[in-house]
């Protein structure tokens, strides 16, 4: 078959769905730990039940998470209705008015696709109308298990364009779009791809990195769960541009649904014709296998990750000799970030100097960021770079969750930093984050609240560095746990004003003393804390005082004696370690030995008393209630 | 037949579906691991005859990877998850609670064999934050409070007539 043909094949399937009625239910990782499949289920069983043949698609993620299970009704010639957190309990209802009936039920929608008096428009939301989808715009509304569905929404003309060019003429297309690797590090990806293609030895390969270690960032798997089509299409062409022939797909062992699907993909691809040998009748042959991750956070550095594919431990190595020189069992190989790999197919459909009128001067395109934390809609966006991180955070994020302060934003995971409200409007792109004292990193973003103490956040920043060191540099396996100790003295009001020169000496140690990455930028977010919120540390260190009252040796519980009811009894019925005394009838009084700090007073007491304060430093304890305990004792 | 006799079978089947190759080591490890739910010394030695490397060699790959585990979990494997937004919604508190809930430290199972009590780096399901998983099922938004009801179910599969 010929590409038309196949490509007119899928548009037909594809137009054919779209003159009937059907249900979209979003069923990436983060809808299924909603509850997408009960909620399948539920469909199932009531279309079953009434003897209705209506497809249920389960498709990625659209990006809204807060309002998981998500749901679209999609009718021919009708609105396209999205509902959010949607139950079991409401399927019938939904599937009563709108299937059967012509009842919108827009009472439980979010609101619709298409423009319509009375409904809400979703893409007129703030959010919408300050992203800009390249990579997402197919991610929650087609099958990724049905390579048609991609294939009538544009799929894979990117690849039989790039057949049609010389290689070199992509790698020019590429230049003119300035595309830089979206895997942190921003390297131009033509003058990369141009180094492999130059490179001597064969076989060449060609490698995907999706070891999405930092915590908090889910993009690359929501891409590889949503639209992995992409990514394979830009992987085919990378193949065809430096020469190689097979290629690896290296996904995290923690996201086995994106393995699942992305072989699923690769299966489809294979029958269509579009990988294998001689793709699309051309000479040109490229196989792509999957290679699962064993769970370690420094694979998803460049050499560590052939290492691992290799069957080895994976430790980076020093470089040079670059990977386009010697990589995967010493052969040139090229290695790009899933997104950078999603980005391709795009820039030789549309053309680089398309993708160039896009975003900043020094960073061109879209960047694609999970925003997690103290915000109030947790998603994922894509935006054009310079985009600012208040636009983010309050568009797009809708501002910080229960009206709490915001305190700051932890960009690039365990290598980036803590930046704070005066950074707000700083452009999101590779450089002004970088002098920020942060990183693009991958794009992970956190937003913390007035809860959330920074030195906190910096230790179990460090912490993560620590476990995840491979161990190969000494620097970075002994330095980052002496920074860590130092830390945890400061979180348990233990140390001395000049820890805080130590630890800024260390610092520097490590980032000069580490051979790859992971090393160099583990200090990042002390370095950012110190730098942006020192004020912390001091009250930590001088008043032993955590500001936010978070860190557990700093902090005590207290039950104010006006505000207890006395006659209610929660606090002391659910506390774990039986710390709370006080008859029926008396006010509620906290044994501070006993007391293990969980919370859980706090949680029960009843809003009307609001009785349980958390106080720091620990001398804010009024006496009174130090002795009393001391004759219950 | 063994317990022992069995698993050595299951690998046998194992090492005879790939190619003698050093770079399958770390798929054998894992379709292992999946067999069984973790790697016995057994196991790890068979496949260093097969693939014709020391087992020190493989010893030192499955130890340094997160993924491999050298005793078997508990019945109910039980998952805090550690990532920054849980962090940051207080996923420690979780941890704590779990801890004294169970009577075991975290990376131990219990006595019974019931429950095994595990941190993970990021499971990535951030808007549901804290979340804890038992059984492969994921608790959102979890409080200290919550985690002793949210035992219950699994305590009463394998404890019917406690009453």
């Amino acid at each position: 078959m010929t590409f038309e043909e196949i490509k007119s094949r899928a548009g037909i399937e594809w137009q054919d769905l779209q003159k009937t009625t059907y249900v979209l239910v979003g069923a990436a990782t983060c809808g299924r730990a909603a509850g997408a499949l009960n909620v399948i289920d539920a469909f199932g069983k009531e279309l079953a039940r009434r003897g209705l043949q209506v497809p249920i698609i389960q498709v990625g993620c659209m990006g809204l998470c807060h309002a998981e299970p998500l749901v679209v009704i999609c009718k021919a010639a009708s609105l396209r209705v999205v509902y959010g957190h949607v139950s079991p309990e409401v399927v019938p209802r939904l599937v009563e008015g709108y299937i059967v009936g012509e009842d919108p039920c827009l009472e439980l929608a979010l609101g619709t696709l298409e423009e319509d008096r009375g409904a809400f428009y979703i893409p007129e939301l703030p959010r919408f109308e300050r992203e800009l989808r390249l990579i997402l715009h197919r991610c929650g509304n087609i099958d990724p298990e049905n390579i048609n569905h991609y294939m009538a929404n544009g799929g894979y003309s990117g690849l039989e364009r790039a057949l049609r060019m010389e290689p070199d003429e992509i790698i020019a297309e590429l230049r003119k779009s300035a595309l830089r690797g979206r895997g942190g590090a921003g390297f131009p990806t033509h003058l990369k791809w141009q180094l492999c293609r130059k490179a001597e030895g064969t076989p060449k390969y060609v490698i995907c990195n999706a070891d999405e270690g930092d915590p908090g960032a889910f993009m690359d798997r929501v891409i590889l769960e949503s639209d992995p089509h992409q990514v394979i299409e830009g992987m085919i062409i990378a193949g065809y541009v430096v020469g190689a022939e097979q290629g690896y797909i290296y996904v995290r062992a923690e996201y086995p649904l994106a393995i699942d699907r992305v072989q699923v993909a690769l299966t489809q691809a294979q029958e269509t014709g579009l990988l294998g040998h001689s793709i699309l009748g051309t000479d040109f042959g490229f196989h792509i296998d999957i290679a699962a991750g064993a769970g370690a956070f420094v694979s998803g550095e460049a050499t560590a990750l052939v290492a691992a594919i290799e069957g080895r431990r994976s430790e980076p190595r020093p470089r040079p000799p670059r990977l386009t020189e010697a990589g995967l069992w010493n052969k040139p190989t090229l290695l790009n970030n899933v997104k950078t790999f999603a980005y391709v197919p795009l820039i030789i459909k549309r053309g680089g100097d398309w993708f160039a009128s896009i975003g900043t001067e020094g960073s061109r395109g879209t960047a694609v960021f999970t925003l997690a934390g103290k915000v109030a809609n947790v998603g994922l966006a894509e935006v054009p770079m310079g985009t600012t991180l208040r636009e983010l955070i309050h568009d797009i994020g809708g501002g910080i969750a229960k009206d709490k302060q915001f305190r700051a934003v932890q960009i690039g995971g365990p290598s980036g930093g803590c930046l704070p409200e005066t950074l707000l409007d700083s452009p999101i792109d590779y450089d002004s984050l970088r002098e920020a004292g942060s990183m693009m990193g991958s794009g992970g973003m956190i937003v913390m609240d007035e809860d959330n103490c920074m030195v906190d956040a910096a230790r179990f920043f460090l912490d993560f560095s620590v476990k995840e060191s491979c161990g190969k540099c000494t620097m970075c396996r002994l330095g980052t746990l002496q920074m860590l100790n130092i830390l945890e003295d400061i979180t348990a009001g233990r140390s001395k004003i000049h820890d805080v020169d130590l630890l800024l000496a260390l610092a520097e140690d490590v980032k000069a003393g580490s051979l790859c990455g992971l090393g160099k930028t583990a200090p990042n977010p002390v370095l950012t804390t110190l730098r942006y919120f020192r004020d912390e540390y001091e009250a930590h260190i001088l008043e032993k005082r955590c500001t936010a009252r978070v860190c557990p040796e700093l902090t005590v519980y207290y039950i104010l004696p006006e505000k207890c009811d006395r006659a209610c009894e929660h606090c002391v019925l659910t506390c774990p370690t039986e710390a709370i005394k006080g008859d029926k009838g008396e006010v509620k009084v906290i044994d501070q030995e006993k007391c293990s700090k969980c919370g859980t007073c706090l949680e029960v007491c009843p809003p009307e008393y609001n009785a349980v304060v958390k106080l720091s430093p620990v001398s804010l304890l009024p006496s009174p209630s130090l002795s009393k305990e001391k004759t219950h004792r | 037949m063994s317990t022992e006799e069995q698993a050595g079978q299951i690998v046998a089947r194992i090492l005879s579906s790939h190619n003698k190759e050093k770079r399958n080591l770390i798929p054998l490890l894992q379709e292992v691991q999946t067999k069984l739910g973790y790697l016995p010394k057994s196991a790890m030695e068979e496949i260093a005859k097969s693939l014709e490397i020391s087992k020190i060699e493989v010893w030192g790959v499955a130890t340094f990877y997160n993924q491999f585990r050298f005793v078997p979990l508990g019945k109910y494997h039980t998952m805090v998850c550690m990532g920054t937004a849980c962090h940051l919604a207080g996923g420690r508190l979780i941890l704590e609670a779990l801890e004294r809930e169970l009577g075991i430290k975290v990376g131990g199972t219990t006595e019974d064999g019931n429950f095994s009590l595990e941190r993970v780096a990021c499971i990535g399901c951030c808007m549901l934050a804290p979340v804890m998983v038992v059984a492969n099922k994921i608790h959102p938004k979890m409080t200290p409070f919550k985690v002793e009801e949210a035992l219950i179910p699994y305590r009463q599969e394998v404890q019917p007539k406690k009453n």
